[in-house]
């Protein structure tokens, strides 16, 4: 059997109809929030878009990511569009192993230079380079080298993004995000812990369709992560007229009212989670009870705890409040005698006082 | 610095800092009012002091019809631009939530939106008064730097707040780190320039009250 060369040959040889294509696009069209119009517009870029040559990299990581992809339900447009790659090396998926896997790697390289897409899930470790090796090969030199070839990197999780929980306090081996070692090539930041897997594979069409998407300032594509979760959530309604849960067992988490006194990171997190939703759009974690870590934003990590409000203060403010009032009491007097020791050497030397002297406006 | 760290700076180290500034200053400048002391009155009282006091601090919170005569505008725009940050700061959950960290003291909130239309009137009435201020002359010539720089950190939380609620403009944690700061500049502020008479106030017109009904006057 000839290799596919196109998208779409690889999704007719993996068995998939003209309509499942379609389908298939349309799904991907109002993930990306288009237009249906443009469901055809998508349908023909596929159709032509050259099967890319995918290298997958899996540094400091959990595998939730490649979880995330794989563990989605059959038939969903996850496996379409991971059919249609050409997943050349992925050491958490292929069989190969050891000498036979960096062979693959390094053929892929060769055969693709410039043109592939690399993946990464996971950070980097700066510190010591025997932290997380592959093959004997240190994360950093692997991710130097694939990267240099590569037509353009998408990084895949919060770790790969942003250093995410390697990178969290106190960073024992001095984890890094891909974008703080590799400046000369486009990075798309798909951040999530782990991200959704609709949206990991919708950006990799919209990659294919549309070429480099819109990024926003943090490098994620504005498509899937341009809304806020508290602005597409379902509880909205609650947080706005002011009913909140107080505790994960009273009446108003019973009644579904709004997470936020429960340490909701929603208003501050961008992500597709209220709209797209996981496990083939069943529900989220807001919907199932739990308030959002804010998974998809920079060292969510260390953002202050899970389950305070993200309006409060992180420190304890009674108490610096009693120190102050101590302080304060203190200079206060020591102020207050000075200021009386003036007026009564004034009052001693007849002086007047006058409007300078009241007024302590700088 | 990413967005997070920034947002967690300004709730962190930052508010604790605001915090010992804002409570110390406000000890510090009553305490150094109460103690400068009064020279004792020898004078015979021909009226109460307390009364007087009382009246005066309930007299001078409501406006008389000459003063609404004269400035109606400076009485309306004062009186919803207060009402509006009583609100703004006080009944926004949000905030309660601040003040229960704090305190240790919880109150119910009204609806997010009722809040925000609040903010918008608010703001609208502080560029009123500072229109006004520049306009009328005597206001104008009366007005130094220091009138400007407090009507700039009055303004900011609000506008900052409005913007962070609206995400509008950057994303999340950068401007709700930006509205927090904004506070922290109000909270830093706060006891050493005319926004003092928040905690004066009342002192103020009590003393007024009381010096006035010991004359026997109505201050
Ligand atoms: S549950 Fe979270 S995201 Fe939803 S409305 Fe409340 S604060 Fe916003």
């Amino acid at each position: 059997m000839n290799k596919p060369v196109t998208v779409a040959d690889a999704l007719r040889l993996g068995g998939v109809t003209r309509r499942g294509f379609l389908k298939y696009c349309s799904a991907i069209a109002s993930l990306m929030a288009l237009p249906p119009a443009s469901v055809s517009v998508i349908a023909a870029a596929l159709e032509k878009a050259r099967r890319p040559s995918v290298i997958w990299l899996s540094f400091q990581e959990c595998t939730g990511c490649t979880e995330s992809l794989t563990r989605s339900h059959a038939a969903t447009v996850e496996d379409l569009i991971f059919n249609a790659i050409s997943l050349d090396y992925h050491h958490t998926l292929q069989a190969a192993s050891g000498d036979a896997a960096e062979a693959a790697r390094e053929a892929a390289m060769h055969d693709n230079y410039g043109n592939y897409l690399l993946v990464v899930d996971g950070s980097i470790p700066t510190g010591n380079p025997g932290y997380s090796t592959i093959a004997g090969i240190s994360n950093k030199d692997m991710l130097l080298e694939v990267a240099a070839g590569a037509a353009a990197i998408v990084s895949v999780g919060s770790c790969a993004a942003f250093g995410g929980i390697p990178h969290a306090d106190p960073n024992p081996t001095g984890a890094v995000s891909v974008a703080d070692l590799i400046k000369d090539k486009p990075i798309i930041n798909v951040p999530g812990c782990p991200p959704i897997p609709a949206v990991i594979t919708g950006v990799l069409v919209q990659y294919l369709t549309f070429g480099l998407p819109q990024l926003d300032h943090l490098g994620r594509p504005v498509a899937f992560y341009g809304q806020s979760i508290h602005d597409r959530c379902y509880r909205r309604p609650f947080y706005d007229k002011g009913l909140f849960a107080e505790s994960f067992d009273d009446e108003g988490a019973k009644k579904g009212w709004c997470l936020y006194k429960v340490g909701c990171k929603g208003p501050t997190t961008y992500n597709a989670c209220a709209t797209t939703k996981w496990n083939n759009g069943t529900s989220f974690p807001i919907e199932a009870g739990h308030p959002c870590l804010g998974c998809s934003e920079p060292d969510f990590w260390d953002a202050g705890s899970f389950y305070k409000a993200l309006s409060t203060p992180t420190g304890s403010i009674g108490a610096t409040a009693v120190y102050a009032a101590g302080a304060g009491l203190l200079a206060g007097a020591a102020l207050g005698a000075v200021q009386r020791s003036r007026k009564n050497a004034a009052i001693r030397k007849h002086e007047k006082i006058g409007i300078d002297d009241l007024t302590q406006e700088s | 610095m990413t967005d997070t760290d920034f947002l967690l700076l300004v709730r962190g180290p930052l508010f604790d800092a605001a915090t010992f500034i804002l409570c110390a200053g406000i000890v510090v400048r009553i305490l150094a009012i109460l103690l400068m002391g009064r020279k004792k009155n020898l004078a015979e009282p021909r009226g109460s002091a307390v009364t007087g006091g009382f009246g005066t601090m309930l007299r001078r919170s409501l406006p008389d019809a000459g003063t609404f005569h004269r400035s109606g505008f400076t009485v309306i725009a004062g009186y919803v631009f207060h009402i509006g940050l009583f609100v703004v700061i006080f009944l926004f959950v949000p905030h309660i939530l601040v003040f229960e960290r704090a305190i240790g003291l919880s109150w119910s909130g009204l609806p997010s939106n009722i809040v925000d239309a609040t903010t918008v009137v608010t703001i609208i009435a502080l560029v009123a008064v500072l229109i006004h201020r520049f306009t009328d002359p005597v206001k104008r010539m009366l007005s130094t730097f220091h009138d400007y720089l407090v009507w700039v950190v009055t303004i900011l939380p609000l506008v900052t707040g409005y913007l962070a609620f609206h995400r509008i403009g950057m994303s999340g944690p950068a401007m709700l780190a930006i509205h927090i700061l904004s506070v922290e500049l109000l909270m830093v502020l706060l006891p050493f320039t005319k926004l003092s008479h928040a905690f004066t106030l009342w002192m103020a017109r009590w003393y007024n009250g009381a010096v006035a009904g010991y004359k026997g006057v109505r201050s």
